[in-house]
């Protein structure tokens, strides 16, 4: 979805950068309001990724974050949204079709 | 390449996942494979840094060899990627060699416990002032899934092709028998239990081992038929049984057995500077400066 | 810059060579230092023991020699001057650790009062077996530096040369000992801190950001920093980049170990230290190390007294091996006769340099005991006709 079609739904959001996900679905497990689904799409490496299908169930509680052992997804809370910092370095380096 | 359900705010640009600054950006993504969790527990340890309070300049990581000794290498912190099976002797100099430093060793259980079992019992001996995280997956990762001296009773590996009839460690009751001041077991399921474990391990002085027990989808599950790494979490979620002070004797792992988790142990001792100061102070009386107290030897 | 005097023992002492040794760590700056007891070295730690508690430091005994080799790398990586010693076993058991401070460029000394061989041999009985050991004792392409005091004072006097050049370098420094060097007692004058130079280590003065753990000059030696200073390195035994981040691929691994063999290679002649006796105009040259060398003193002068021309060439650095100065001799002598207590090592090494230019003959001695001097002369006197 595009970032036009977006609004403000539930208590917060996920951030995903889909390229460094590995698809292992511990943050669609273990969500404690199930918002997370399997992509139908593959990324770049063949792996589905997260997406937030239940928007209004996501209350930004970043345990995706906590499990992700990627460090691709985390969530966050809308209010809390303006405390998180601008990243500082190079991005995470996209894999590269083998 | 970034998905976002909040307008305004560009992943990357504005907003960025707060484990970032913890980790060398460079250096992202990392070896592991899907369903690993070492990288859940590296997520435990930086949230576990920022609520200890420690100035990250002054805490150094050591790691020995395999696939969480890798781990050393993805922090963005002093960071030291030794040989196998070493990390803790050198952490040991490292910490000696400059007490204000806060080192960790993080490594596996082939690298902590067999190779490297030697200076794991020695150091919790001494009480030495290190945090040891040992992240348990069973098998040998990086090597191609061999036996480890974790491996419970049963699973098949590699170098042990009809099944494993090695009994295995129970690392916490070595840990406790060892001497470390602060025990502690859990799985990468108990994210926030191994967080506030890693948090008060880091504040806590003197030899602190923390296990945690994380799946091998590639070599140990799959090849034993247990699913993928999230099939292995959830089993932690179901089997897994919160026992605070559990006797350590009591709490060792079989296969796909029920896993006894919590703090088992949490006690004052000296660590091996307080103990060589105290002492040297009281035989060498005005002749002993007390060493890393009052000030680092340049 | 000068000595720290809180470690200097200034004055005249009657002492044997392992504890003359630890004398020359602390007037060097050792201030850090894990073993694990081993005949014959073990009266280094004991003394350093016994005097780090008043001069400011730490001493560990570790669980093994495995364990003291690595905990010197990361006490070197907290700031500290550092050594360990072992004997031979201890020696075996140290070797990968050889690699790791070569390849990550880590500023220590491991000292090897060396014994008879293989394998727990003569505990209590010199030998000279280890040369080859610390040159390729550990797998993969690095180069060390190691000396061989021949006395007491010079187990002093070498020991603080030992940590300039670990300092300097970076690189792991042998000070290769033997049973009977350790043990001997002699007269060593240690003088007053202000007249010991001692080399600090080569500290960055970039700031954290645009430091690179392995960035180098022409000197092909990396500045340092360390843990604790908010630099935030990383520190691998992998194959690494100038970040110090693994790197594995050929290029990366070519231009590493290309480095760190040529910072020893291209600074081989400011590292050459050897005495010479009479070698100009010699027929025939003696070449000797460590406790050999007083042995093949007094062949040496029997020889001469015998109306021959013999000269004496004594190793006091023996790696990196003074091989353009033995080629030079080599087209106008009739011999090199090398005695040594082993079965002839570095003679491989003079053999090597002569290249075919005249012939070298070994003295070699499985140990146990000093070359008796006519073992010596007879070769002298076979090479000479």
């Amino acid at each position: 979805m595009s970032e036009a079609e977006t609004v403000r739904r539930g208590k917060g959001t996920i951030f995903l950068r889909i390229e460094i996900c590995k698809g292992c679905s511990y943050c669609i497990d273990f969500c404690p309001t199930h918002c997370l689904e399997f992509s139908r799409e593959f990324n770049r490496k063949g792996y589905h990724y997260p997406v937030l299908a239940r928007p209004e169930d996501c209350t930004g509680c970043d345990l995706c974050g906590l499990y992700c052992p990627d460090f691709a997804i985390f969530g966050v809370r809308f209010k809390d949204l303006e405390k998180l910092k601008p990243p500082q370095g190079p991005e995470p380096l996209i894999p590269t079709r083998p | 390449m970034s998905a976002t359900e909040a307008p305004g705010f560009k992943l990357g640009v504005d907003i960025d996942n707060p484990v970032m600054p913890y980790l060398r950006r460079d250096r992202i993504p990392h070896i592991w494979c899907p369903g690993c969790g070492i990288g859940t527990t590296v997520n435990c340890f930086a949230r576990a840094l920022t609520e200890s309070g420690l100035n990250l300049d002054e805490v150094a990581i050591v790691s020995g060899i395999g696939c969480t000794g890798r781990v050393a290498g993805y922090l963005n912190l002093d960071s030291f990627h030794t040989t196998h099976g070493r990390a803790i002797p050198f952490a040991t100099g490292l910490k000696l060699a400059n007490p204000k430093l806060k080192v960790v060793v993080y490594s596996g259980d082939g690298d902590l416990f067999a190779i490297g079992g030697n200076h794991f019992v020695h150091a919790a001996r001494r009480n030495m002032d290190i945090m040891v995280v040992c992240v348990n997956n069973f098998t040998y990762g990086m090597t191609g899934g061999q036996v480890a001296p974790t491996t419970p009773l049963g699973p098949t590996q590699t170098t042990m092709p009809y099944g494993n009839f090695e009994n295995p460690f129970n690392l916490p009751f070595l840990a406790d028998a060892c001497g470390a001041v602060y025990v502690a077991r859990w799985t990468v399921y108990h994210v926030k239990q191994l967080t506030r474990a890693m948090k008060e391990g880091l504040n806590k002085k003197g030899f602190v081992f923390i296990e945690a027990l994380s799946p091998c989808p590639t070599l140990y599950s799959r090849r034993n038929r247990l699913g993928d790494g999230v099939d292995q979490v959830k089993y932690y979620k179901e089997k897994s049984v919160i026992k605070n002070d559990a006797n350590t004797k009591d709490v060792a792992l079989g296969f796909q057995s029920e896993i006894i988790v919590g703090k088992f142990v949490d006690r004052e001792r000296p660590t091996w500077l307080e103990a060589m100061n105290e002492h040297l102070g009281r035989v060498l009386g005005e002749r002993y400066t007390p060493y890393g107290v009052t000030h680092v030897e340049d | 810059m000068h000595a720290d005097p809180r470690g200097v023992l200034t004055g005249v002492h009657f002492i044997d060579g392992d504890h003359a040794a630890c004398e020359g760590a602390l007037a060097a700056g050792c201030r850090f230092v894990a073993g694990y007891p081993i005949t014959p070295s073990t009266e280094v730690v004991e003394r350093f023991a016994s005097r780090i508690p008043t001069v400011g430091g730490v001493f560990i005994q570790m669980e093994d020699e495995i364990a003291s080799s690595i905990a010197i790398q990361g006490a070197a990586w907290a700031g500290k001057k550092v050594m360990t010693v072992t004997s031979g076993p201890g020696l075996s058991l140290m070797m990968e650790h050889v690699g790791l401070a070569a390849i990550t460029e880590t500023p220590c000394v491991f000292v090897d009062v060396q014994r008879g061989g293989p394998s727990t041999g003569l505990p209590t009985l010199p030998a000279q077996a280890d040369m080859m050991q610390v040159k390729w004792g550990s797998h993969g392409d690095y180069e060390v530096i190691a000396l061989s005091p021949h006395s007491p004072q010079e187990c002093f006097d070498l020991m603080i040369k030992a940590f300039n050049l670990a300092e300097t370098y970076r690189v792991p420094v042998f000070f290769m000992m033997d049973e009977v060097v350790g043990h001997m007692t002699e007269r060593v004058v240690i003088p007053p801190a202000e007249q010991i130079e001692v080399v600090e280590r080569r500290w960055t003065r970039k700031p954290p950001g645009e430091y690179r753990p392995y960035d180098t000059d022409e000197s092909l030696v990396p500045e340092m920093v360390k843990a604790g200073d908010g630099y935030r390195i990383h520190i691998t035994g992998l194959t690494h980049d100038e970040r110090g981040y693994p790197a594995m691929n050929p290029t990366a691994q070519d231009a590493m170990v290309r480095r760190i063999c040529a910072k020893i290679r291209q600074h081989a002649e400011k590292l050459v230290d050897v005495r010479m006796d009479g070698v100009e105009g010699a027929e025939v040259v003696v070449v000797s190390y460590g406790i050999t060398s007083r042995v093949a003193g007094a062949a040496v002068a029997e020889a001469r007294r015998r109306g021959l021309k013999v000269g004496h060439l004594r190793l006091v650095i023996v790696w990196p091996f003074p091989a353009r100065l033995v080629r030079e001799l080599a087209p106008s002598l009739k011999a090199f006769v090398v005695p040594e207590l082993n079965m002839g090592q570095m003679a491989l090494e003079v053999e090597r340099a002569a290249a075919g230019r005249t012939r070298t003959i070994s003295v070699p001695h499985a140990g146990g005991t000093v070359h008796e001097p006519e073992a010596i002369l007879e070769k002298i006197l076979e090479a000479a006709r």
